[in-house]
């Protein structure tokens, strides 16, 4: 594929692999985090980290939009999606995540309507396409993908699609990463920043982590290529003693936002007083609600939500995992009350959580490391 | 140290620069609970779940649980829990193979094919890859009611023509006729009787270090082609479905190979990744794959990448993964080439002593990763 394999090109990512063998000091143990899930993903498909020099640790963030949703808001959609009215709609990788009783999937074996979408558009066509049923769709993500959800509310409002409405659960990204770096015991050393939100939310909004925290930030596409340069990248400031929100995906993402797309979301969405997360607790300011000009829209409103909340168990220790603080295999619950089949922590559910890798290969990482 | 004090960073900063004695308690308590993970992915599977789920369904896990955890145990024979893709019996000194598939694909045709080649294909390959020639066919028909006559008797003339190509007889049948509603159209069972070929002792256990990894063709049309039929996503890709009989593919190998072939399955649910992890288990060795000589036709490469799923994961109808050792190994991917329709044969990997039970792959960026087996169906993700 063109303009896609130059970005996967093995030689030049042996070219940069080596400069950032030449860019470490030896002796110094760096912790970097990757925010977004796309880019773990993408360290997982390529092997990127087995690029890496042993003292280079990548640090799996809170970014993988499905992780985060906590147990109560799945039940919830759950409650909705079993109401025989309904047809309840929602991108594919949500199908799979743990509520209390079972999944989205378990609840579609068990006789509820549930359709995998691509895209939020294809929820509001389904509503059209039957007018006698109640389409709710299950809107998750960053503000990468909320921009869709208000475009779709926006066209459901101007078509009058009144059998069409949304259960929101957009996130914001700047209030968790505030929240790991507020509390004391962090040990990141840098970030990469989110390619794909910021190509909504521009580079700007990560200014504070350099100002306030005296964090490097480097934002970085998602191809291997992209993600070793943006180490290489980090890696320099660490050297200079320097700490900026640099742009390693010039290609893509401006320093200010999408103008459309931040307006259209100012006018679909309002914040939330607070949001809570899986494995990090309550965050405020986190989340996002429809605005009351879209009220109608609000399957929240519309329907009768149970609103139920499920406290992750108290031995949860996602958040130390994702400071970075402990690894997986120090967490009191974890291989034993939290497994990749009854994940409890944010860590756990994807199977790029930190927690899940290491369940699953643990053994071989420490069979390789001893090897080395 | 940077950040800000307090107790917390007291005891984090002991953690840091442990003592020795700390350093040996903690690497014990690491490798403590990687036994306890060992020991329970050792169990055989169980199957626990309330209610079935489409995942039940999908060649993983959740299938794997099923299998092993229900079927096995309930029916108590040796040939079925040896999982091969046919069991294989003897009949007064004649060794045969039998083999039993059902299809319910939708759509019914789909660019490349249709449900009744499918269901000819589909068991002939699983005759083929236990190493036995494919001699006949029972066929059982669930049929909806309301389906077009025309429909039904293109899918008989389908399933004449694919036996044909096949060389194989159809020589049972059985019909049933169900409310409207109740099926998608039409869903086919097929059985299938083959004698095995003496030419080599196949068997899923049979793999040792050194022995090389053939793939008889491109990977991923299949399912490609079919998630595309269902006109769920706005992708004009032309992508046809690579349905055809393995026979000629395995008949290649035997020759070619003989005794020194050690094993065939072919790669439908689940993929080429699935049959990989199935052989490293139940062999007891590691696998490493070199995803740059993996196949795939840059249509399904592009359709997969739009759709974020792992080609290795797809769906094929008429790819074959085989291991040889490595003495015949170069004659055995020739003879495969020689094979219509298994122009790309290409040789992807090889077995290895360690690690037992895991499938690695070194990645066309020059990393190595984990392939793991599917949970349930690939789902595309959203970020």
């Amino acid at each position: 594929m063109r303009f896609v394999d130059e970005f996967r090109d093995a030689e030049l990512g042996r070219a940069v692999a080596t400069e950032i063998l030449g860019a470490v000091e030896p002796g110094r143990h760096y912790k970097l985090m990757e925010v977004c899930g796309g880019h773990t993903h993408s360290i997982y498909k390529y092997g990127v980290d087995d690029l890496l020099p042993e003292n280079v640790e990548l640090v799996h963030g809170p970014g993988c939009p499905v992780c985060v949703i906590p147990m109560g808001r799945v039940d919830d959609g759950i409650a909705l999606a079993r109401r025989p009215e309904v047809i309840f709609t929602c991108f594919g990788d949500m199908l799979r995540v743990p509520g209390s009783d079972g999944s989205l999937l378990e609840a579609k074996a068990a006789g509820a309507d549930v359709r995998m979408v691509y895209s939020p558009l294809d929820a509001l066509r389904i509503a059209k396409a039957n007018p006698e049923r109640e389409v709710v769709f299950f809107a998750i993500g960053f503000e990468t993908t909320a921009p869709s959800t208000a475009l779709t509310l926006k066209r459901a409002r101007v078509e009058d699609v009144r059998n069409f409405s949304c259960m929101c659960n957009h996130v914001t990204i700047v209030p968790p990463l505030r929240a790991l770096l507020d509390s004391p015991d962090l040990r990141l050393d840098g970030f990469i920043g989110p390619g794909h939100v910021s190509t909504v939310v521009g580079a700007r909004p990560f200014a504070f982590i350099p100002a306030d925290y005296g964090k490097p930030v480097v934002i970085a596409g998602f191809e291997p290529l992209d993600i070793l340069h943006a180490i290489r990248m980090l890696l320099a400031q660490l050297a200079d003693g320097r700490c900026a929100v640099e742009n390693q995906y010039t290609r893509v993402v401006p320093w200010e936002g999408n103008r459309r797309a931040l307006e259209a979301m100012a006018e679909v969405f309002e914040l939330r007083p607070h949001f809570e997360w899986r494995g990090l607790g309550f965050i405020s300011q986190s989340g996002l609600r429809l605005s009351d000009a879209y009220a109608d829209l609000d399957a929240e409103r519309r329907f009768d939500v149970p609103g139920v909340r499920v406290a992750d168990p108290k031995a949860c220790q996602c958040g130390e995992v994702l400071k970075g603080v402990i690894k997986p295999w120090e967490c009191k619950v974890f291989g034993t009350a939290c497994t990749p089949e009854r994940p409890i922590g944010t860590c756990m559910v994807s199977s790029e959580g930190a927690c899940a890798a290491y369940y699953n290969f643990g053994r071989f990482a420490r069979g390789e490391r001893e090897a080395v | 140290m940077r950040s800000r004090g307090g107790p917390e960073l007291a005891k984090a900063g002991a953690r840091d620069a442990p003592s020795g004695r700390d350093q040996r308690s903690r690497g014990d308590r690491e490798q403590r609970i990687l036994a306890i993970i060992e020991t329970a992915r050792a169990k055989a599977p169980r199957f626990r779940d309330e209610r079935v789920t489409m995942a039940h369904g999908a060649g993983g896990k959740a299938t794997q649980s099923l299998i092993e955890g229900l079927f096995v145990p309930a029916f108590d024979s040796p040939a079925l829990a040896a999982l091969g893709d046919a069991g294989l019996l003897a009949v007064d000194g004649t060794e045969l193979a039998l083999t039993t598939d059902a299809f319910v694909v939708k759509p019914l045709r789909f660019p490349g094919g249709s449900i009744g080649e499918l269901a000819v294909n589909g068991t002939v390959n699983d005759l083929a890859v236990a190493g036995a020639r494919p001699l006949a066919l029972s066929l059982s028909l669930i049929l909806e009611e309301g389906l077009a006559a025309d429909e039904l008797r293109a899918e008989v003339e389908a399933i004449a023509r694919a036996a044909q190509a096949a060389g194989v007889e159809v020589i049972a049948g059985d019909t049933k006729v169900v409310e409207r509603g109740h099926a998608d159209g039409m869903y086919v069972t097929t059985s299938g009787i083959g004698r095995r070929d003496p030419r080599s002792a196949l068997s899923p256990g049979a793999l040792r270090a050194g022995d090389r990894v053939l793939l008889s063709g491109a990977i991923g049309a299949h399912g490609t082609a079919i998630m595309l039929a269902r006109g769920e996503f706005d992708l004009g890709a032309e992508i046809a479905s690579d349905t055809r009989s393995l026979w000629p593919a395995a008949d290649a190998l035997l020759d070619a190979a003989g005794p020194a072939l050690r094993c065939m399955r072919d790669a439908t649910r689940g993929g080429v990744a699935s049959v990989l992890n199935e052989l490293a288990r139940s062999s007891g060795v590691g696998l490493l794959v070199q995803e740059a000589a993996v196949p795939v036709q840059p249509p399904v490469a592009g359709a997969c990448e739009l759709l974020g799923i792992d080609p290795l994961y797809v769906a094929n109808e008429g790819v074959l993964v085989a291991f040889a050792a490595p003495e015949a190994a170069d004659d055995a991917l020739r003879a495969l080439r020689a094979v219509a329709g298994c122009e790309d044969a290409a040789e992807i990997g090889a077995v290895r002593a360690e690690p037992p039970g895991l499938v690695l792959v070194e990645t066309s960026f020059g990393g190595r990763r984990v392939m793991d087996q599917l949970v349930g169906d690939p789902l595309p993700r959203i970020c």
